[in-house]
């Protein structure tokens, strides 16, 4: 009776089944503290079979940029040779002959760039937004995508509402029920943070006459701005005409009267 | 008359609040001055007791003799069909009209208001243009 049973377990192993995850093979002796010590459980959870790792496609072999090791300068002024060539990567200048006395290093203290972002559940690609702060507050307005620093990529579009391609914070943003389908919209990869980042003009002449006139307080529209928001809003707004009555949506602004409460209402 | 509708044996009455809110009920003993014996077979409410203070009495009343079993309600109900009859009535319609805008996004109170604003400016046009008339009569 086991030998029949050992064959059926043979044929049916060569096709591949889809396996439940299993519960946590190692039984919690005390908060923190597992039975079985990390050799035993890569032993317990035959980590020795799953060695094998998929040959990178061309993609991801594409998406991977690799930092130039030098970069050619010009050089000013004539007979010295128009280019010289930096290395990025450079050798130390000084080896220090003691050991240099390091600080106690930290544990789970990142700097902003490297914490984790959230987004609401609420919150994705094509949802409409009312923005409640800034000078834009009451406008609603198509969200793009998250940035690296977690501000909300957002577009007008700037001829429905004048909201340009502007970033907006999570908390202050009320995500509606109301999508319009982005997936088929190829938004242009210069967009992130530092795009948008504000210009300081850092140099004064140490005068201490004009020095809080001069620093750039009108914000300047560039070439450059006004192409990316073309480009976006080119492929959003004929999205946009598709669904009745949204682009007179997106025109108007958001606003309470009388007997309106923000607790009861479903955006 | 003063009042219209009376507690009786085979009463319908909506429940207001409660576990059991918006279903309707029969009534089908009185227990004491609060309580009533109350069966819903075809509105999904065991067969139980319940206050009086939880019940709005409606039009229907359903012929079943008192503490009858609910297979009997149950027949009553549906040969009076009570069921039909209450979603016909406009307080089943104001109270499904008043769950509808509760639900609405903020898109579709857009869309409501668009409509409105058509409608009425249809609707001050027409009366504009009788009150034009009236008065060129006169």
């Amino acid at each position: 009776m086991y030998m029949s049973l050992y064959r059926l377990m043979a044929e049916g192993d060569k096709k591949k089944v889809a396996k439940k995850a299993h519960c946590s093979r190692n039984p919690v002796l005390a908060r923190g503290i597992g039975r079985y010590s990390r050799t035993a459980m890569y032993a317990r959870r035959a980590m020795y079979k799953r060695k094998t790792k998929t040959t990178e496609t061309k993609i991801e072999k594409k998406m991977k940029v690799k930092t130039p090791s030098t970069i050619t300068k010009t050089v000013g002024g004539d007979k010295n040779g128009g280019t010289r060539v930096v290395k990025m990567r450079k050798m130390p200048r000084y080896y220090p002959t003691e050991d240099v006395p390091h600080k106690l290093k930290n544990h789970g203290k990142k700097p902003f760039s490297q914490h984790k972002r959230n987004l609401r559940a609420t919150i994705t690609p094509g949802t409409v937004l009312v923005l409640l702060t800034g000078r834009h507050r009451g406008k609603r307005v198509v969200f793009l995508k998250q940035l690296s620093s977690g501000l909300l990529l957002v577009t007008g579009p700037l001829a429905l509402n004048r909201v340009p391609l502007r970033r907006a914070h999570q908390k202050f943003v009320i995500a509606t029920a109301t999508k319009v389908d982005i997936s088929g919209m190829k938004i242009p990869k210069t967009l992130s943070d530092a795009y948008f980042k504000k210009k300081r003009l850092r140099r004064p002449r140490h005068q201490e006459g004009e020095i809080f006139d001069t620093e750039k307080e009108k914000y300047q529209l560039t070439v450059q701005r006004k192409e990316d928001q073309k480009a976006v809003d080119s492929q959003l707004l004929p999205l946009i005409k598709k669904v009745p009555q949204l682009k007179g949506y997106l025109r108007s602004s958001f606003c309470l009267s009388n007997g309106v409460y923000p607790h009861k209402l479903v955006f | 008359m003063v009042f219209k509708r009376y507690v009786e044996i085979g009463r319908v009455a909506y429940i207001s609040f409660g576990p059991h809110a918006g279903s309707l009920v029969a009534i089908v003993d009185v227990i004491d001055q609060n309580r009533a014996l109350v069966d819903g077979p075809c509105t999904g409410v065991k067969r139980q007791s319940m206050p009086f203070k939880c019940m709005q009495l409606t039009d229907y009343v359903i012929k079943v003799p008192h503490s009858a079993r609910q297979k009997f309600v149950r027949r009553a109900w549906e040969k009076a069909q009570v069921t039909e009859k209450w979603a016909e009535s406009n307080w089943a319609k104001k109270i499904e009209a008043r769950q509808k805008r509760a639900q609405m996004s903020d898109f579709d109170r857009f869309k409501v208001m668009k409509a409105k604003k058509m409608r009425n400016k249809v609707i001050k046009h027409e009366v504009k243009r009788l009150q034009k008339e009236a008065a060129k009569k006169a």
